[in-house]
């Protein structure tokens, strides 16, 4: 058993280590993999805030996703076609900048997490998981019936988007760039999950009556967590996107909504490092059980079976002999 | 006499034709501790939930300090200084001790809105939070998890919360429910020197501390005020001794 902090430690480093060795040993594809682990981890770490601390089952956390990934599909797809983008009389370029893309990509999921927010979290429980199901299938339909942007084949962008001073087609250096983003929403998270706002709504988590009692509204506090995590799960959507330089319809699917689920409870649901334990561990057993079988989804499953049965903090709660009571 | 700090006035309340409460009106005068007594389901916490907004009543209102507020939600009554106390601890089992009470002390700062100053760092919650703690004798707790507490411990928890609100009239929902000979003995101390801080309106089935505590005592049967008054005449009325007090006493 290791304490929480020196675990958290220990998987940080071993993720910086895995590119660097695969540099040396010159195997560029370990590098995606571990960027494609950071993206989904961050995206992890934007649902473990609504799901863990504030106990908000979404399985509507895709339109997020999907929304980023488009985001920065719409604004590249405009400066690759040096088309204007036309929106309400107002015609604005495309961009390949990618902190812009990164702003327009977390202020639409965030939007879109408040509109949500607002509906869904009239409802609790399993109607809460229907309603944000719900959601995730409208924005899926309609991905695929916008032909504008490529419908049901998606967008392809030919190259990938630009960071001042960094030469993103390099693996490494975009590794770096999505890295970076992932500890900067991971402090966030800890200083979020440390303060009076983290504690309330923890505690609507657990006892709403009491939150109430104490002239707090549980359902507002809720709501920032909700638009929050949007906001976190969009802007991993957006690199995601950048990574694959394609957007398509299957980022807002309600298998990836689930997949992101898992991920938090592989790791450990409610764990600052439960999300990117859960992911480093989803991708390698995608990338090792895959090219066993095409039936990976067998494996995961049992594993996630055990997990649940048997460790309920996930992997990070078993490392750590903590059980999590949590959701 | 002075003004009344809350106030019903024929409040009632029906669950589809069961009637819960009826015509309730009673008052909560500064300095007093109110018991209301009467048999299991005699309305008692249909009354208190009329009264901190979690039910709607049928007819009748409430007032705070002379205000109305039927209209206000639960927080929002809170907020104007109802700090009330659960019969079933309402509790988040998994934080510890002194995280509950700085939940109240967040509410009554209405600082819930900080995402990126550590709680713990917050010295006017935090102390807020360790005065209510060691007044209610749980000073030496602060850091243990709620899970692990004693029931004893949870119901004084329970009270230190609501301390934590500075509110204008406690609402107690048998706060001695469950509690042990020396527990109850306890709690009546704490609840005795309480009420000179705001009144306390008492639901309570611990009938020793009903009578060593209550300044005033309203009976509760069948949803209807049976009587109002002293101890010594709630002792004395015989409607009172052959509707309630006949069994236990």
């Amino acid at each position: 058993m290791i304490s929480e902090r020196y675990l958290n430690a220990l998987v940080l480093l071993a993720f910086l280590a895995i590119p660097v060795w695969a540099i040396l040993a010159d195997e560029p594809f370990t590098i995606t993999l571990a960027t494609r682990a950071a993206i989904l981890a961050l995206a992890a770490v934007g649902l473990n805030i609504a799901l863990g601390i504030g106990g908000l089952v979404s399985l509507g956390h895709a339109v997020f996703f999907g929304i980023g990934g488009y985001a920065m599909g719409i604004l590249a797809f405009h400066a690759q076609t040096y088309t204007p983008l036309e929106l309400g009389g107002l015609s604005l370029a495309g961009t390949k900048s990618m902190p812009v893309v990164w702003v327009v990509a977390m202020i639409t999921s965030a939007l879109a997490a408040l509109g949500i927010g607002v509906l869904s979290l009239r409802t609790t429980g399993v109607y809460f998981i229907m309603i944000t199901l719900a959601f995730g299938q409208m924005f899926f339909y309609f991905a695929i019936s916008w032909s504008a942007y490529g419908g049901e084949d998606g967008l392809s962008i030919y190259v990938r988007n630009e960071f001042p001073g960094i030469n993103t087609l390099v693996p490494i250096q975009f590794f770096g760039v999505c890295f970076v983003i992932l500890c900067i929403a991971l402090y966030l998270n800890a200083r979020l999950a440390a303060s009076p706002f983290g504690l309330a709504l923890n505690a609507s988590r657990q006892v709403p009556a009491r939150v109430e009692a104490v002239g707090l509204n549980p359902t507002r506090i809720k709501l920032l967590a909700f638009v929050i995590s949007g906001a976190l799960t969009g802007l991993a959507g957006a690199l995601f996107a950048d990574l694959n330089r394609f957007v398509s319809p299957t980022m807002f699917s309600w298998q990836l909504s689930g997949e992101l689920i898992v991920l938090v409870i592989l790791g450990g649901v409610g764990r600052l490092m439960g999300p990117v334990v859960g992911a480093a561990l989803f991708v390698v057993l995608e990338h090792w059980l895959g090219g066993l079988t095409e039936f990976w989804h067998i494996f995961l499953g049992a594993i996630l079976l055990v997990i649940v049965l048997f460790a309920r903090g996930g992997v990070v709660g078993l490392l750590t002999g903590k059980e999590g009571a949590h959701v | 006499m002075s003004d009344p700090v809350l106030q019903t006035f024929g409040l009632s309340k029906s669950f589809a034709a069961l009637v819960a409460t009826d015509d309730v009106s009673i008052d909560l005068r500064p300095s007093e501790i109110h018991a209301i007594i009467g048999p299991n389901g005699a309305g008692k916490s249909t009354l208190i939930k009329q009264i901190t907004g979690e039910l709607r009543s049928d007819s009748g209102h409430v007032e705070l300090l002379g205000q109305g507020v039927d209209r206000l939600s639960v927080p929002e009554r809170a907020r104007l200084g109802l700090g009330r106390t659960f019969q079933i601890s309402q509790l988040a089992m998994e934080d510890t001790v002194i995280e509950n009470a700085m939940l109240g002390a967040i509410g009554a700062s209405g600082r819930v809105w900080r995402l990126w100053q550590p709680v713990l760092s917050a010295d006017e919650i935090r102390e807020r939070a360790l005065e209510a703690l060691t007044r209610v004798g749980l000073g030496d707790h602060v850091h243990t998890t709620c899970a692990a507490l004693s029931h004893g411990q949870r119901r004084q928890l329970e009270v230190a919360v609501a301390l934590t609100l500075a509110p204008k009239a406690f609402i107690m929902d048998e706060p001695m429910a469950g509690l042990g000979l020396e527990g109850s003995k306890q709690l009546v101390t704490l609840l005795d020197g309480l009420r000179t801080e705001a009144p306390i309106l008492l639901v309570e089935h611990d009938m020793d501390a009903v009578f060593a505590l209550a300044d005033r005592i309203s009976v509760l049967v069948y949803g209807r005020i049976l009587a109002t008054g002293t101890v010594a005449e709630i002792r004395a009325n015989p409607d009172v001794r052959k509707a309630y007090l006949g069994e236990v006493a």
